[in-house]
């Protein structure tokens, strides 16, 4: 477990990324969510997806709390049957990103290209292009996803949605290196 | 694959019973006996009706015992494992059934009492659709459940059952739930049986870490004032004796939670007694004395610890738990065995040198004075007044020879039973509802005990409101003539809720005072012999009718109605703050 790897801290909340992995089973996400709402813990965002073993799903959990709560929901998770491993890493050991698209009106292109200009100088990109509407999508952190929005804001913004985190750690350890250091564990 | 491997993975293959065609409900049965089972409780209903079918043929293999309310045939099977390490079986049908159980499931949770619960589903067609008994089992089980699972296919019947049997014995033990749709029952499957050996997401057992042993060792060896508290833990790891030898090579007092009661002897005498805001007096005043804390198989429960932060603070403390969730949960650690007691304690014990802490257990043994003198003696032998609760378990426990099953349901007599039964007999002797705390747990868990041990004389021990609670298993009792002898203390109170009211609420007595009805009468109507005493001259024969009594037995003992339990540490307080009075 990565919790021997950080020093502990002295209490104060931070945000922790807790990865998952698991069987695919029915009713295991559920079996997840009630760690938190047990211990009344907001989950800031979940992700969940394949992971790069067949048939291992992924769950990226962002949540805002101590070291010391983190550590008791992660060896709670990991506790459960279906989940393979259960791990948390502060955000600096994390390399993390967010999707976020936006929906504006056809109209506020017309006056000019102060839009496209926008869009090019975010790096984000526009997906559709409709006689009404288009729309822009941009990967990145919530600061820079936000910025977006606030730049576009004045052309009226019809919808707009971001994704959980989904994130990947900075240190080279592959899955089934610690899943076999877990079993070994074991009898 | 070396040769070995080869073999058994061969004779695994064996292993696998012949195929032949049947329902989902004959396979379920054929493999509950082939997970060894030979008792179910249980209640029947329209969605578990196919199972209850098949089961009328396999009446000579499989004794069923007809509970009258679910909650009972969880709690029956709660005491069934207790008492024989076996997991406990119950059935159940859809809807009101399943829900029924739901307090029995959570007390096993949290007590790590393995139960296969099986529960009949409709069917699958008509799953979410709020159809006739239709719940979200497998959603309102799941808090509480190590694991469950919802069976729509009869061919995924055997797999599910050798997957719950394993995962509810192996590692830290607990309930499961098994829900199956009537479709499933119905359908025909051809039939096999594999046991489950291993899960790949799931360890239950961890391996000795040599380091952490060593460690250990070293703390303990070093420590002046070492000091043992062990809890179920060592009994669901067999490894009694393995205490007994550790904590005598190395002289350290050693005190019990109420789920560890009767791992050790009471009169050995390196047990200090007992822990919590009942417990004894020296156990928790010198909690925050000792240098070296060895917890064994406990999880430092709010009721054994009080307020953490002035919790042992001066103390190395050592943490021998199989659940690696429960390390550093409630209290941080410096040295973390994660390891099956058993086997920790066989590795520790050629390790430590052999010693003796004559000064530190004086210390145990002065204090076990003072409470002697000021709380038992007057508790266990009044000459005046009303009879007290100690004194009739005092007298249960010479009479019985400290060799009887007791069975408690909760509150005061619960504590008192723990404090005042002087435990003999090393084998599996006490259960109770530790962790929930489930008023009503008693009677059922005791008929469950008997089933499962009908050799031993078990005694169920019950408040007048906790009987009340699930006394409907007289029925049961009667039917199946299941030789409990049931001990009520009535004290006409919720007697645990009047003391705090008493000693927290200025002695606002709010809807605690019962008005109870004919105890003995109700026993009667169901057929079953009993007692009432009221009397102090008539207790020791009343007692001894009842041990001597062949077949079920309920004996009501009235008893002062605002009688205490001391010591107390009042709640949240730290245990330094003990209370005799
Ligand atoms: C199901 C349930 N409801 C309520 C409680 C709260 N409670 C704890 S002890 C107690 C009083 C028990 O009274 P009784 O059974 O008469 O036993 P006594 O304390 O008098 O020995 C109550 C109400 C509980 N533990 N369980």
């Amino acid at each position: 477990m990565a919790i021997d790897d950080y020093q502990i801290d002295s209490g104060e909340e931070k945000t922790y990324t807790i990865f998952a992995f698991t069987e695919n089973k029915v009713g295991l996400l559920n079996r997840i969510t009630i760690v938190f709402t047990r211990r009344h813990i907001n989950i800031e965002s979940i992700t969940v997806s394949e992971s790069e073993v067949q048939n291992v799903y992924r769950y990226t959990i962002i949540v805002k709390t101590t070291y010391a709560q983190v550590e008791k929901l992660v060896k709670q998770i990991a506790k459960q049957v279906d989940v393979l491993r259960a791990s948390f890493y502060p955000e600096e050991e994390t390399i993390f990103q967010e999707i976020a698209m936006y929906k504006i009106p056809m109209s506020s292109m017309i006056n000019g290209s102060q839009v496209e200009q926008i869009v090019r100088d975010s790096y984000a990109r526009i997906l559709t292009v409709d006689p009404q509407y288009i729309i822009i999508e941009k990967t990145g952190h919530i600061e820079e996803t936000r910025e977006l929005f606030e730049k576009l804001s004045p052309f009226g913004i019809l919808q707009f949605v971001r994704s959980g985190r989904v994130a990947i750690t900075k240190h080279m350890k592959d899955l089934s290196t610690y899943l076999r250091e877990q079993e070994e564990a074991y009898l | 694959m070396n040769a070995a491997v080869a073999e058994i993975t061969e004779k695994e293959e064996q292993a696998i019973t012949e195929t032949r065609m049947v329902t989902g409900a004959q396979g379920l049965l054929l493999a509950l006996l082939e997970e060894g089972v030979d008792t179910i409780f249980g209640y029947p209903g329209g969605a578990i009706m196919p199972i209850y079918d098949a089961l009328y043929d396999f009446k000579d293999q499989l004794n069923h015992y007809l509970v009258r309310h679910e909650q009972g045939g969880a709690h029956a099977a709660q005491g069934y494992a207790r008492i024989t390490g076996k997991p406990g079986v119950c059935f159940a049908t859809s809807g009101p059934g399943a829900t029924n159980l739901i307090t029995g499931i959570a007390d096993a949770q949290i007590d790590s009492t393995p139960l296969v619960c099986i529960t009949g589903q409709v069917f699958s067609h008509l799953l979410g659709t709020d159809a006739f008994q239709e719940t979200d089992v497998l959603g309102v089980t799941m808090p509480v459940t190590k694991w469950n699972i919802q069976v729509t296919r009869a061919e995924d019947i055997p797999d599910a059952v050798a997957k719950a049997f394993y995962i509810a014995t192996s590692g830290r033990p607990g309930p499961v739930l098994v829900d199956i749709t009537k479709d499933a029952q119905n359908a025909t499957f051809e039939y096999s049986y594999k046991k489950c050996k291993r899960i790949s997401s799931y360890y239950p057992v961890p391996k000795l870490n040599e380091k952490a042993i060593a460690e250990a060792a070293e703390l303990i060896n070093n420590a002046q004032k070492p000091y043992v508290l062990w809890g179920q833990g060592v009994i669901l790891s067999h490894a009694q004796e393995d205490l007994k030898a550790f904590i005598e090579k190395a002289g350290i007092p050693a005190a019990w939670t109420i789920m560890g009661l009767a791992g050790l002897p009471t009169d050995h005498p390196l047990n200090v007694g007992m822990l919590g805001m009942h417990g004894n007096y020296g156990p928790n005043l010198l909690t925050n004395e000792c240098d070296v804390m060895i917890a064994i198989g406990m999880r430092f429960d709010d009721r054994v610890t009080g307020d953490l932060k002035r919790y042992a603070r001066q103390a190395k403390i050592i943490h021998i738990e199989i659940d690696p969730a429960e390390i550093n949960k409630n209290v941080r650690v410096d040295v973390a065995v994660n390891a099956d007691a058993k086997a920790a304690l066989q590795a520790l014990l050629p390790l430590i040198n052999e010693n003796k802490h004559e000064a530190w257990l004086q210390k145990f043994n002065e204090c076990a004075q003072i409470e002697y003198t000021k709380v038992m003696a007057p508790e266990i032998a009044p000459t005046t007044g009303k009879v007290k609760m100690a004194e009739v378990i005092h007298q249960v426990s010479e009479l019985s020879e400290g060799k009887a099953v007791i069975v408690t349901d909760v509150g005061q007599h619960q504590m008192t039973a723990m404090r005042y039964y002087r435990f003999k007999d090393m084998r599996r002797s006490n259960i109770t509802s530790g962790g929930l705390g489930t008023m009503g747990f008693c009677l059922p868990a005791a008929m469950g005990a008997k089933v499962g041990a009908p050799d031993r004389q078990v005694i169920a021990v019950i408040g007048d409101g906790g009987f009340q609670m699930t006394l409907q298993e007289l029925g049961c009792i009667f039917q199946y003539q299941i030789g409990v002898k049931v001990l009520i203390l009535n004290n006409n109170f919720l007697g645990m809720v009047r003391q705090w009211q008493q000693l927290f609420h200025q002695k606002r007595y709010s809807f605690t005072e019962m008005v109870n009805p004919d105890f003995v009468g109700i026993a009667k109507a169901y057929g079953i012999s009993g007692n009432k005493v009221t009397e102090r001259d008539n207790l020791q024969e009343a007692i001894q009718t009842m041990l001597d009594h062949q077949g079920p037995y309920v004996l009501e003992v009235v008893v002062e109605k605002e009688d205490n339990v001391f010591p107390m540490v009042p709640a949240g307080d730290s245990v330094a703050n003990i209370r005799l009075s």
